[in-house]
């Protein structure tokens, strides 16, 4: 019990992170790439991701929920050194989600500068998401190199958001709109697999508790898919984005699902990076783990709301499935 | 130079973002009852209008939910940027409820309002009606775990300490905690109170504007008699909240009361201006022996004063003005909504000055609900866990610039949306009824049923 409940929480944590990743990198990547699109485009755009932003969100909180709850010391830790880039997220979070519903509710010509918070606010959380990623794989220290680093994956991670974002567009649009994102689809592959590539290559640099872990037998043989199945991927979308036939003739989705499990794949190298410290270098999932008494406790509920949570997540995707149509109260 | 202590600041924060937090779910929590109610009258009876009122309020309430749900996320964080002291201490009790908040509420609510929202056309008449039960649950769900913390903050029970770590010693106690009950009932009549009175007061614009339509009167005697109902009842649970507080918080009646001394047939201070320098309140208009009868139910029970807590009782002014606003406005409330009653439950029209009252007290709900929670949360200080924590053992030592600028961006955002929510609101309800149907949000062609109508 003291060993596994730790441990437990640290991969539902990992789970909701990546689960949040994946559900709010699409709708950020949306809100991104709206300013490419038409007055009509865009309403379209946002009807796609009316109805699960909100849920979507709610993954962060999860996963946040968990630190706090199963990991206090570490959570005080993170967030305080992270104050200034998590209160910029907030705002632009903040910015984000009202925006989605003031511009259809107030004044006609107050929709355009809605519009420009929406993709503002989406940017500006999803850059700061990268910031924080980055120097909490670097040990939330505060070194030229750290902060280099971090600026890196401030930028690499919108990127990512992009491309997700583009991906989902191909499965819930037809026609002009459909087009448009396989162009978009086609410019942030790129420079996601740029970032990807320069991430690989900074964190051994940067981090060398990383690189011992990494570089050492056989520990090197078992972790060599990882890169390769990304690399099998990536390769599968790039041949995906050069044959529209294949994506006009449905297999649009094939491009976000390849997404997904690269982000499933560089989770699992992440995780195995960090394992089990949860603050790299300088505290670990046990030290920082709440009394058994009330891991139990929560450990119970997770196991029962997690499984309905997800049961009653993919029923609502099946009923929103399909193109998306405009959205509508009534 | 006060102003720049970090705690002061990171104080500041927090009842900021909390307070712009709260102003939202007390909506929602109420508001999402509300529309269950239009949307099974609709179904039972198949009266039109009643959709209509759906139609319209359901868009308020995706608003309303939207901004709660990104200030609620700001409210996670805090706990870890502004009081990482906090979870450390009592991390193994707070931990559990804010996560069963997350796990049974959160998530249930963030779901099932997609359905609720955009999910008319696609699913069946009963299956959208169980996804706005499901999302009022959720609401009322979220409110009971949050509260229960909070209530636990003011009178802990449950628990031991084992090296200065809080340890959970019966789940039970700690969750069904003293103040708990009291608290629950009477947030969750204040937000049926405030969305009653929101309902009454935009019904009441849209009369004004001449833009209402055959559901505008059945939604504002909706709201009537639910005020009319509610208003006393909120009388009594506050009495009943009061005594309860006297019982675990004496500091903090005595500070309500302005009394400053411990004294017997202890007068009630209905105004005056306290005055911590001096110990006494200037220019008091007292009723004499009112506040032991209504607190000790005897004219000559006994009042702890303020004497007796020296260094431990909270700021006088601050939580004897807070209360006196609640109390005004749920007096005002009763008043209103019983002369709303006399008048509209003999058929007549509402008069010129009936509407311009309505009107006003639109968002009078909000205000109560703040001085409420400043009444409950400055009259805790200086304790974070009543008794047993004190707030400034807690804080996080960020450089003040940066709390500075922080609070200012914050701030900044707030107003800003303040103005829009309120804006919108008022946008929807007195625009004429066919502009609603703008093609961005129907689909042409289809817009026989469009909100405007109500
Ligand atoms: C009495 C009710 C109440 C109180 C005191 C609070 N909240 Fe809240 N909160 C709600 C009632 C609520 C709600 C009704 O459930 C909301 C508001 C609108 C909504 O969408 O859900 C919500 C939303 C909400 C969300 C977003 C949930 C989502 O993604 O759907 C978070 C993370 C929090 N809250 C967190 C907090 C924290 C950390 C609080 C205390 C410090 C807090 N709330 C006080
Ligand atoms: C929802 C309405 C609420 C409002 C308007 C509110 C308001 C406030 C205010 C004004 C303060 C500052 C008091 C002072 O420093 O003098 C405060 C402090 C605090 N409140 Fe609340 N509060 C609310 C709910 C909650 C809830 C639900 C919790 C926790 C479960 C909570 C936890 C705290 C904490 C941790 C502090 C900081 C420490 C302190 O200053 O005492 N509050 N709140
Ligand atoms: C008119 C008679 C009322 C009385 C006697 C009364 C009494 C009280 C008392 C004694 C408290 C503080 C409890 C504590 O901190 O331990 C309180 C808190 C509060 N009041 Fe009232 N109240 C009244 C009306 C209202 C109305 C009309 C509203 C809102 C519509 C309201 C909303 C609140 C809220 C939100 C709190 C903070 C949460 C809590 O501690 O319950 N109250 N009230």
């Amino acid at each position: 019990m003291e060993y596994w409940l730790p441990v437990f929480f640290a991969a539902a944590m990992g789970f909701a992170m990546l689960v949040y990743v994946v559900l709010d990198g699409y709708d950020l990547g949306v809100g991104m790439l709206l300013p490419a699109a038409s007055e009509e485009e865009k309403d379209m755009m946002i009807a796609s991701i009316g109805p699960f932003w909100d849920a979507n969100e709610t993954w962060i909180v999860l996963g946040v929920g968990v630190l706090l709850i199963a990991f206090p010391k570490a959570h005080g830790l993170i967030l305080t050194s992270l104050y200034l880039p998590v209160t910029i997220m907030l705002m632009g979070l903040i910015l984000r989600g009202v925006s989605f519903d003031f511009r259809v509710k107030a004044q006609d010509s107050h929709k355009t500068m809605w519009n420009t918070l929406f993709f503002m606010g989406s940017l500006i959380a999803a850059a700061s998401q990268g910031w924080m990623l980055g120097s909490y794989v670097t040990g939330l220290l505060n070194t030229p190199m750290s902060w280099l680093f971090s600026f890196l994956i401030a930028l690499s991670l919108p990127a990512l958001y992009i491309m997700l974002g583009a991906a989902w567009l191909l499965m819930k649009t037809e026609g002009d709109l459909f087009l448009k994102s396989i162009t978009w689809a086609k410019k942030a592959i790129l420079p996601v697999g740029l970032g990807l590539l320069l991430i690989s290559i900074a964190t051994p640099i940067v981090s060398a508790e990383i690189a011992a872990k990494w570089f050492s037998m056989p520990n090197i043989i078992i972790l060599l898919p990882i890169p390769l199945f990304c690399l099998i991927l990536y390769a599968g979308i790039l041949w995906l984005l050069r044959n529209d036939s294949m994506l006009k003739a449905g297999y649009s989705w094939l491009i976000f699902v390849a997404l997904v499990l690269i982000c499933l794949l560089s989770a699992f190298g992440l995780a195995f990076s960090i394992f089990p410290d949860i603050v790299i270098g300088k505290m670990d999932i046990w030290e920082a783990a709440s009394s058994v008494a009330a891991l139990k406790v929560i450990f119970v509920g997770t196991v029962i709301t997690l499984p309905a949570i997800i049961g009653y997540s993919i029923f609502i995707y099946k009923i929103f499935h399909g193109k998306a149509t405009h959205l509508s109260y009534e | 130079m006060i102003e720049f202590d970090p705690l002061v600041l990171a104080r500041i924060q927090f009842a900021l973002n909390i307070s712009f937090h709260i102003l939202f779910p007390t909506i929602s929590i109420g508001l999402c009852w509300i529309l269950l109610f239009f949307r099974t009258r609709f179904t039972m009876s198949g009266d039109k209008s009643w959709e209509f009122a759906y139609n319209f309020w359901v868009k308020i309430f995706a608003l309303t939910f939207a901004l709660g749900v990104v200030s609620g996320i700001t409210m996670s964080f805090q706990f870890g940027t502004n009081w990482p002291g906090y979870m450390t201490r009592v991390g193994n009790i707070a931990g559990p409820l804010l996560g069963f908040e997350v796990l049974t509420a959160f998530f249930l609510e963030a779901s099932f309002l997609g359905i609720m929202l955009f999910g008319k056309n696609r699913v069946s008449n009963r299956l959208h009606l169980t996804s706005c039960s499901l999302v009022a649950i959720g609401t009322s769900l979220s409110a009971f775990w949050i509260l229960s913390l909070n209530s636990w903050m003011q009178t802990p029970a449950g628990y031991l300490i084992e090296d200065g770590v809080f340890i959970v010693e019966n789940w039970w106690d700690v969750v069904f905690n003293p103040s708990f009950p009291y608290r629950m009932a009477h947030m969750f009549v204040a937000s049926l109170l405030t969305s009653a009175f929101l309902i009454i007061g935009v019904s009441a614009w849209r009369i004004r504007s001449k833009v209402d339509g055959p559901a505008t009167k059945k939604v504002m005697l909706t709201g009537v008699v639910l005020a009319a109902v509610l208003a006393p009842l909120q009388i009594v649970i506050g009495d009943f909240h009061g005594l309860n507080t006297l019982e675990h918080q004496p500091a903090k009646i005595a500070a309500i009361e302005a009394i400053w001394e411990t004294e017997q047939g202890a007068a009630l201070t209905l105004f005056g201006f306290p005055d911590e320098t001096e110990k006494k309140t200037h220019w008091a208009i007292k009723v004499p022996k009112m506040a032991s009868l209504i607190l000790t139910h005897e004219l000559d029970g006994e009042l702890k004063g303020l004497d007796e807590f020296e260094g431990t009782h909270p700021p006088v002014a601050t939580v004897f003005w807070a209360f006196r606003i609640m109390v005004g406005i749920g007096s005002l409330m009763l008043l209103v909504s019983w002369w709303a009653c006399w008048v509209l439950l003999r058929g007549k029209e509402p008069g010129k000055p009936l509407l311009a009252v309505m009107s006003y007290m639109a968002f009078s709900g909000w205000i109560a609900v703040l001085a409420g929670w400043y009444v409950t949360e400055v009259g805790r200080q200086p304790w974070i866990v009543y008794g047993a924590i004190r707030t400034s053992e807690i804080v996080a030592d960020h450089p003040a610039a940066t709390l500075m600028g922080t609070l200012f961006g914050y701030g900044f955002i707030y107003v800003f949306l303040l103005f829009s929510y309120i804006g919108a609101v008022r946008y929807l309800a007195t625009k004429p009824a066919q502009s609603l149907t703008t093609p961005q949000e129907y689909p042409k062609g289809s817009s026989s049923l469009s909100g405007g109508d109500y």
